[in-house]
C-alpha cells in the first residue's frame, strides 16, 4: 500500500514538470501556431538567473540568496521579461511567416540563449542548494515521500488553478481563448493581437520560470542542458494531447510522467535501463492511434 | 452623411487580381446590398475593408478616418463590425462569451451589459442556451449569434458576408427580418454581401454589382432587377 502511494507521488510529481513544460509550449502555440523550441532555453535562463556569471567551477550564487517572497517574484520576472523580449524581437517579425519558419527561427533563438549562458557561466554544470529543508521526507498516509514532491505537485495544481480562472473568468483569458480559436475574427472584434500573444508569451515565461526553479530545487545543479530534457518531453505531452489544446496538454504531461514512473516499476530489471524506449514506444501506438492528439484542438485554421 | 467610402482599390492573391479599382459608398443609416456571381471579389471587398487582406492600391475611408493599412482590430474600434461568411462562431466558447469578446474595446461596460440583455431580448433562443458551447447550435442559430456579437461591439456599421449561406428560406426570412428591424431601431448601417439580387430587391435599398473584381453596376435594387441590365452585367456583356 506505502509503495503504491509512493508510486502515484512520484508519478504525480514527475507529471507535473511535464505539465508544466507541456502548457509553457501549448499557450504560445494556441494564439500564435508556434511551437516554441526556445522554451527550454528560456528554463535554463530563468535558472542560470540564480547565480552571479562566472566561469569558475564554483558556483558564485546571486539571486539565489534572496528570500523566497523576493525570489519567487524575481524569477518569475526574468522568465516573462525573457519570453515577452523573444517575442518583440524576434517572433513578432515571422508572425506571417509559415510555421515551420517559425519553429526554425524558435530553434534558431534557443541556441542563442544557449550559447549567451555559455559565454558567461561556461559548460560545466554547478551545484547551488535552494530550500534545502525541501528534500526532507514526511509521512504522507503512511508513505515517506520528499517534501518537495508534495510541494510540486500543489503548486502545479495551484497554478492550473489560477490559469483556469484566468481564462474562464477574466477579460482577457476570454480574449485569449477566442483568439486561439480564430485570431482573424478575434481580432476583427478588435481584440488586440500584440496584447494578446505578449501576455501568452509572458504567461509562458512564467511557466518557465517555475519549471526551472523546480528542478533545479530537485537535481540541486544548474546545468546547461536541463531545460532541453524537459523541453523535448513536454513538446511530446503538447503534440500527445493535440497541439493547442490546453487541457491535452496537461493531461499528456501527466500521462508521460505516469508511463515513466509505471515503467520503472514494471518493467524486468534487465529492460529498465531502456525505460524511455519504452515511452516513447508508446508515444508512437498512441500516435498512430490518435494521430491529432487525444484532444483534438477546435481549429487548426490558418491564422492572419 | 457618407460613413465608408471605398475609394478605387485594389486586392492581389499572388497572381490572381481579386477586385480591381473596386469603389463603393456607404450612407449612414442605409442598407447597401453587394451582389455579384462567384469569384466576383466581394467577400475580397469586405476583407479588404477589415483590414483583413491588403490592398496594392486605392483607398479607405470609414468614419472620416483613413484606414487602409490600418489592423483589423483597429478598424473594428472605429465601429466596423464584421460578420464573416461561413459565421465564425468561437465554437468551443459559450454562446455568452462569444457576445462578451467584442465587449473589451467598449469604454462603457455597463452599457454592454445592457446591450447584451438586449440581444438576448431580440434572440430568445440564444438566452435560453447562454451557457452552452456555441458549438451546439444550428446554422440559423450560429448566425443570430454572430449578428448579435457583431452588435455587441457597438458598430455604426455591420458588414455581412452571405448571411443566407446554407439555411432554409424561412430562416434566411428570419435573419433578415431582424438585420432590418435592428437597422431601424438603432440607425444602423448595413452593408451585405449575397450572391443572388432577389433578397435586395425583396428588400429594397442600394444595390452595387460586381463582376471579375470590378464594381459594374450601381442604382436602386428594385429598379436594376427589374431592368435588363442587371441581368446583362450578372451574366457577362454577350460573352455567351
Amino acid at each position: 500500500m506505502t509503495e503504491i502511494i509512493q508510486i502515484i507521488i512520484d508519478a504525480l510529481s514527475l507529471g507535473s514538470l511535464y505539465a508544466l513544460g507541456a502548457l509553457g509550449i501549448a499557450l504560445i502555440f494556441g494564439v500564435m501556431r508556434l511551437v516554441n523550441f526556445a522554451h527550454g532555453d528560456t528554463i535554463a535562463f530563468c535558472v542560470f538567473a540564480l547565480l552571479w556569471p562566472s566561469i569558475d567551477a564554483a558556483a558564485v550564487v546571486f539571486a539565489g540568496h534572496l528570500p523566497t517572497v523576493l525570489l519567487i517574484p524575481l524569477i518569475l520576472l526574468i522568465g516573462a521579461g525573457l519570453s515577452v523580449l523573444s517575442e518583440i524581437i524576434v517572433f513578432r517579425r515571422f508572425r506571417k511567416a509559415n510555421p515551420a519558419t517559425m519553429m526554425i527561427a524558435s530553434f534558431a533563438l534557443g541556441f542563442v540563449i544557449r550559447y549567451f549562458l555559455l559565454m558567461l557561466y561556461s559548460s560545466r554544470p554547478k551545484s547551488i542548494n535552494l530550500w534545502e529543508s525541501l528534500g526532507e521526507s514526511i509521512g504522507f498516509l503512511g508513505a515517506r515521500v520528499p517534501l518537495l514532491q508534495i510541494v510540486t505537485v500543489a503548486i502545479t495544481l495551484g497554478i492550473l488553478g489560477l490559469l483556469t480562472l484566468f481564462l474562464k473568468r477574466s477579460r482577457y483569458g476570454l480574449e485569449m481563448r477566442a483568439a486561439a480559436e480564430n485570431f482573424t475574427m478575434a481580432r476583427m472584434l478588435g481584440v488586440r493581437a500584440n496584447r494578446v500573444i505578449m501576455l501568452a508569451f509572458a504567461l509562458s515565461g512564467m511557466l518557465a520560470a517555475t519549471t526551472g526553479l523546480i528542478l533545479v530545487t530537485q537535481t540541486g545543479t544548474v546545468d546547461i542542458q536541463m531545460g532541453a530534457s524537459v523541453m523535448l518531453i513536454a513538446f511530446i505531452a503538447t503534440v500527445i494531447g493535440g497541439l493547442g489544446s490546453l487541457t491535452g496538454a496537461v493531461t499528456a504531461g501527466y500521462l508521460i510522467g505516469a508511463a515513466s514512473v509505471l515503467m520503472q516499476v514494471v518493467l524486468p530489471l534487465d529492460a529498465r535501463p531502456f525505460r524511455d524506449a519504452f515511452v516513447y514506444g508508446a508515444v508512437i501506438v498512441t500516435l498512430i492511434w490518435r494521430p491529432n492528439g487525444l484532444f483534438v484542438a477546435r481549429s487548426a485554421k490558418q491564422r492572419v | 452623411m457618407t460613413l465608408l467610402t471605398v475609394d478605387g482599390i485594389s486586392v492581389r492573391y499572388g497572381q490572381l487580381t481579386a477586385l480591381r479599382r473596386a469603389s463603393i459608398s456607404v450612407k449612414e443609416g442605409e442598407s447597401l446590398f453587394v451582389t455579384g456571381p462567384n469569384g466576383a471579389g466581394k467577400s475580397t471587398l469586405l476583407k479588404a475593408i477589415a483590414g483583413v487582406v491588403p490592398i496594392r492600391e486605392g483607398a479607405i475611408t470609414f468614419a472620416g478616418t483613413a484606414v487602409a493599412g490600418k489592423a483589423p482590430e483597429d478598424i473594428a474600434r472605429l465601429g466596423f463590425s464584421m460578420v464573416p461568411e461561413g459565421r465564425d462562431v468561437f465554437s468551443g466558447l459559450t454562446i455568452d462569451e462569444n457576445l462578451r469578446v467584442g465587449v473589451g474595446m467598449r469604454a462603457d461596460k455597463d452599457a454592454a451589459i445592457r446591450d447584451l440583455e438586449t440581444v438576448y431580448s431580440v434572440f430568445p433562443m440564444l438566452a435560453e442556451r447562454r451557457h452552452r458551447p456555441a458549438g451546439v447550435l444550428s446554422g440559423g442559430q450560429q448566425q443570430m449569434l454572430v449578428i448579435g456579437r457583431a452588435l455587441m461591439a457597438k458598430p455604426k456599421l455591420i458588414a455581412i458576408d452571405e448571411p443566407s449561406l446554407g439555411l432554409a428560406p424561412k430562416v434566411i426570412d428570419d435573419v433578415y427580418a431582424t438585420l432590418l428591424k435592428l437597422r431601424d431601431a438603432q440607425g444602423l448601417t448595413l452593408l451585405i454581401v449575397e450572391q443572388s439580387s432577389a433578397r435586395a430587391m425583396l428588400t429594397g435599398g442600394r444595390m452595387v454589382l460586381m463582376r471579375s473584381g470590378e464594381v459594374v453596376l450601381e442604382g436602386d435594387a428594385r429598379e436594376l432587377v427589374r431592368g435588363d441590365a442587371l441581368k446583362k452585367a450578372y451574366f457577362g456583356y454577350g460573352d455567351h
